[in-house]
């Protein structure tokens, strides 16, 4: 464990030190379904014109992580962000869960193995991050250990956070819930399907890129 | 003449509830923790544990737990849920709980809930109450 924050340490400052800093690598995590993949394409469409993967009603459609150089403006500010798209975090994978979706059976099976492959490979690249992005749904309860364990990772890791409730286009959404879930965060509250609200998330995010 | 209704009890596959003081782990490094807990809940059990881990092993836990479905038999992951205590302290009292958690070892307030999600279907948490909903 020394060795491996020792080593973080080191990575951090030199990488720090030799990397254009204008490059910020920006990560984007969440249980699986919250629209991790729909808010990074908003932003690589509006930015780019190209979308960085592929969204999907199914949980676990993205299961590899995916990365994209955008150039960001805001209020007359550019920031060169590496997107970085990961799998969904869960703590459990059942291929009969992908039945429900009529997904055929040996279709399902595979889906199942790469999305376990996809949660390890999340988990890996935790250390590459230098902000990240909590995408949460607004119409799920937000008291999931998992949200609770990325983020712990993350403060002592001291990676800047910022947590997004999506999903507000939905009536089940339930803001207040995410509030009192995590008191300590402000939370942007946005809709990537329909792009609603993008504004206070790129200040929430310009204004976090200066902890970096 | 009343009829004797014969109970159905349905399929209840065994499993038992561990609990495990926190001074089971305190000597052992994140590796062997990880493989410890995950012993126990490989065994059909369900963990209750004084204190949690590290958000680091917390995280390992559920990679380990990933790499594993697939390659151990009818193993679909885990539950994992954490009870501590109330976020919304005061500046004062948290730091009361700071340095209380530092000379104990870990937050012994709090219980780690960790099982097979065979057994355990869903941990349902909010600030008041935890429910534990387990499979048939």
């Amino acid at each position: 464990m020394a060795i491996k924050i020792f080593r973080n340490f080191f990575k951090r400052v030199f990488t720090g030190i030799f990397r254009d800093k204008k490059e910020i690598s920006l990560g984007f995590y969440g249980p699986p379904n919250a629209g991790k993949t729909s808010l990074a394409n908003r932003i690589c469409k509006d930015f780019t014109g190209e979308e960085i993967g592929t969204v999907s009603k199914i949980p676990h459609e993205t299961r590899n992580v995916q990365s994209k150089k955008v150039e960001i403006e805001y209020k007359g500010k550019k920031i060169i962000f590496k997107m970085i798209d990961t799998p969904g975090i869960a703590t459990k994978i059942d291929y009969e869960d992908f039945l429900k979706f009529k997904v055929k059976k040996k279709e399902a099976r595979k889906r199942a193995k790469e999305a376990t492959q996809g949660v390890v490979e999340s988990i890996k690249w935790l250390d590459d991050m230098d902000l990240v992005v909590i995408v949460l749904d607004s119409t799920e309860n937000p008291y999931n250990q998992v949200n609770i364990t990325i983020i712990g990772n993350l403060v002592a890791r001291k990676i800047p956070v910022l947590i997004v409730a999506n999903k507000t286009d939905l009536k089940k959404s339930n803001i207040k819930k995410i509030e009192s879930a995590f008191p300590d965060y402000d939370i942007v509250e946005i809709s990537a399907k329909y792009g609603k609200n993008l504004e206070e998330f790129y200040e929430s995010v310009f204004k976090l890129s200066k902890k970096v | 003449m009343v009829k004797k209704r014969k109970k159905k009890l349905g399929k209840i596959r065994g499993f038992s509830i561990q609990f495990m003081p926190h001074s089971e782990i305190r000597p052992l490094n994140s590796d062997q923790r990880i493989r410890k807990v995950l012993n126990i809940v490989l065994g059909n059990n369900l963990l209750l544990l004084q204190g949690m881990l590290l958000p680091e092993e917390e995280t390992r836990l559920i990679g380990d737990a990933m790499a594993m479905i697939g390659h151990v038999k009818n193993f679909k992951g885990i539950e994992l849920a954490v009870v501590a205590g109330n976020n919304n302290d005061g500046f004062f009292s948290k730091m009361r709980k700071g340095l209380a958690n530092a000379l104990s070892g870990g937050d012994l307030g709090a219980v780690t809930i960790i099982g097979p999600a065979t057994i355990v279907k869903e941990i349902k948490r909010n600030p008041k109450k935890i429910e534990l909903l387990l499979n048939k």
